[in-house]
């Protein structure tokens, strides 16, 4: 019944969860149920019609994972969002929502290689146009859209020259073309920058990284910051009425949640991503904790960066939280708490001197992910953007001899003492 | 005065018996229905403004508030503004004790001459989703309701 404005450490903890009416379970319950009974007939229609929010079939709501989905929307400053059972079933679903065969995307060229990889099929097999550009300029993100141009996508930190987006710029170019601006906000957390405060209109993530910060799950939401005007006359195949809810129109009828309805009731349900409760619960768990352990992450990678960076095998460290680096007015605007913990390192020695170091390791564990809590370490050249030819490659930022690193929450003098051995 | 706030929304929600709902469709695709079904789903007494129709919602339809036999609680508006201050005249003359303009439905105009009225204004919200915000299930679809307790609740 309060107005007041709750800061974002209580939303991490409480928000989208209360105490079970039923049982009176303090933390959240697991509900771990395929469907749910209906009170009675008309309640059924009711729910199936979406005239009521009810639980119908856990492919497309549950309880457990609606809790984990408000605490991100609570966290992102978002109206609503819908969990997926990875991130890149959350991406795939905000563009199957959002767009039509022979729609176009405007999308930065340095992102995350799945994200890559994954533009380039929908762009082959459903039909969009994908075109990508160099992100860190205006003129080209501006240059590149077209009179088709549904949506602009960028990522807040790119993977892994930790280029940081000039978010309000890029927004203001998607707002002009009357596009949404999409950007993948796994990188900073909600808790180092909220995208939505910089005129970004979806927010998706891939909850696997910080947001769980275990490393025990996969997972994917999106999160709608509730700024886009879908009824501009540009999205029909939003607004128009949808002929798979039998004629229901959806931002007509739910005003600004009608994307997230759609999202939901259509995309969810149609694609089957859905996220487990059981992850979804892991989730919240990790997301309890979300603020502290990214003050951890963030020092400790300022420490480890730091020290990378004078080090005579080392001929770069693209960290944005360093002074020498190209984005640090952007990270002081739009990342004032740290530029993340993801960041890459150039080895002196090339491809072999990488492979030799990513082995010699002994708290890094090199593997395919980041944002754990433990110290991770990759060779995206052999790895993560193997598939990726010489030239996108170079697009990407990415040397014969980078290292990928994800800075955990360990002792700094740990991680340091790690590398030191692993670089000699 | 965005007439936006929590707090008289609340106390609309939870004071009101008797809706009026003008401009209701009988189509059921249409926003309005699905507020009314909602509203009258959830226990208010859904009264049905449309000179078009008899029936609505299995309820009588009148052609406008004055001529709605019993006390309003609320008028609730899906009409274009420009409509807005002759039914917010009629709201202040049927002695009602809110107008309730739904998403869309901006008239300055017409709030400012209920809220001299006597009435309280919401402007720019819908009925169902703040009904769901805060009494109803608006959370079971991960939507943002803004709240966090840490009492017991019934569902």
């Amino acid at each position: 019944m309060s107005e007041r404005e709750w800061g974002f450490e209580t939303r991490q903890v409480h928000s989208g969860q209360r105490p079970d009416p039923y049982t009176g379970a303090r933390a959240q319950p697991i509900f771990q149920t395929a469907s749910y009974v209906f009170e009675d007939a008309e309640s059924a229609a009711a729910y199936f019609n979406l005239q009521e929010y009810g639980n119908t079939y856990a492919r497309i709501m549950n309880p457990t994972t609606a809790a984990f989905e408000e605490r991100v929307a609570a966290l992102e400053g978002g109206v609503g969002a819908v969990a997926f059972a990875s991130g890149l079933a959350a991406q795939a679903a905000t563009l199957f929502t959002l767009l039509e065969p022979g729609d176009h995307v405007v999308a930065q060229a340095a992102l995350y290689g799945g994200t890559i990889t994954q533009l380039k099929h929908l762009q082959r097999k459903f039909g969009f146009e994908v075109t990508f550009v160099d992100g860190d300029s205006v003129d080209a993100w501006r240059a590149g859209v077209r009179d088709n141009t549904k949506a602009l996508f960028g990522e807040t930190i790119g993977n892994p020259g930790g280029n940081v987006l000039d978010l309000a710029a890029v927004a203001e170019v998607a707002h002009e073309a009357g596009a949404p601006l999409i950007v993948d906000n796994t990188f900073a957390t909600p808790y180092l920058c909220r995208p939505a405060e910089f005129g970004a209109d979806i927010v998706v993530h891939s909850a696997t990284k910080f947001i769980g910060g275990h490393g025990t799950s996969i997972g994917g939401v999106v999160v709608d910051c509730g700024s886009f005007d879908f009824a501009n006359g540009r999205f029909p195949i939003v607004t128009a009425p949808s002929p798979a809810y039998h004629g229901l129109e959806f931002i007509e009828t739910y005003g600004v949640y009608g994307y997230l309805m759609k999202l939901r009731a259509e995309s969810l349900r149609d694609l089957g991503a859905c996220m487990s409760p059981f992850n979804a619960f892991l989730f919240l768990q990790g997301l309890e904790t979300l603020s502290l352990r990214m003050e951890r992450h963030v020092t400790n990678a300022k420490t480890v960066a730091t020290w990378l960076e004078q080090h005579p095998a080392v001929s770069r460290v693209r960290y944005a939280g360093l002074e020498s680096s190209p984005y640090r007015a952007l990270a002081e605007r739009y990342l004032p708490k740290g530029a993340g913990s993801i960041f890459a390192a150039d080895l002196a020695g090339g491809r072999d001197a990488a492979r030799q170091f990513v082995e010699k390791l002994q708290i890094w564990s090199h593997l395919a992910n980041v944002g754990d809590a433990k110290s991770l370490v990759i060779h995206p050249g052999s790895t993560t953007h193997r598939q990726l030819s010489d030239e996108e490659l170079t697009g990407a930022g990415i040397e014969p001899g980078t290292v990928r690193l994800s800075v955990g929450i360990e002792t700094a003098d740990d991680l340091i003492w790690d590398l030191e051995q692993a670089l000699s | 005065m965005s007439y936006q706030d929590p707090h008289a929304i609340q106390s609309i929600l939870h004071r009101a018996k008797t809706i009026a709902i003008v401009g209701l469709s009988p189509n059921e695709l249409r926003a309005s229905h699905f507020v009314g079904y909602y509203l009258k789903r959830h226990g208010y007494r859904v009264i049905p403004v449309n000179p078009r129709e008899e029936s609505i919602l299995g309820e009588r339809s009148y052609a406008s508030l004055a001529e709605i036999p019993e006390p309003v609680d609320v008028v609730d508006i899906f009409r274009a503004p420009n409509a807005v201050p002759e039914i917010a005249r009629e709201a202040v003359a049927a002695k009602a004790g809110a107008l309730w303009l739904q998403y869309g439905v901006i008239s300055p105009e017409g709030a400012e001459i209920a809220a001299s009225g006597g009435l309280d204004v919401v402007m720019d919200r819908c009925m169902k989703v703040e009904h769901a915000r805060y009494l109803g299930r608006m959370h079971w679809l991960g939507f943002h309701t803004g709240e966090i307790t840490s009492g017991r609740v019934h569902g």
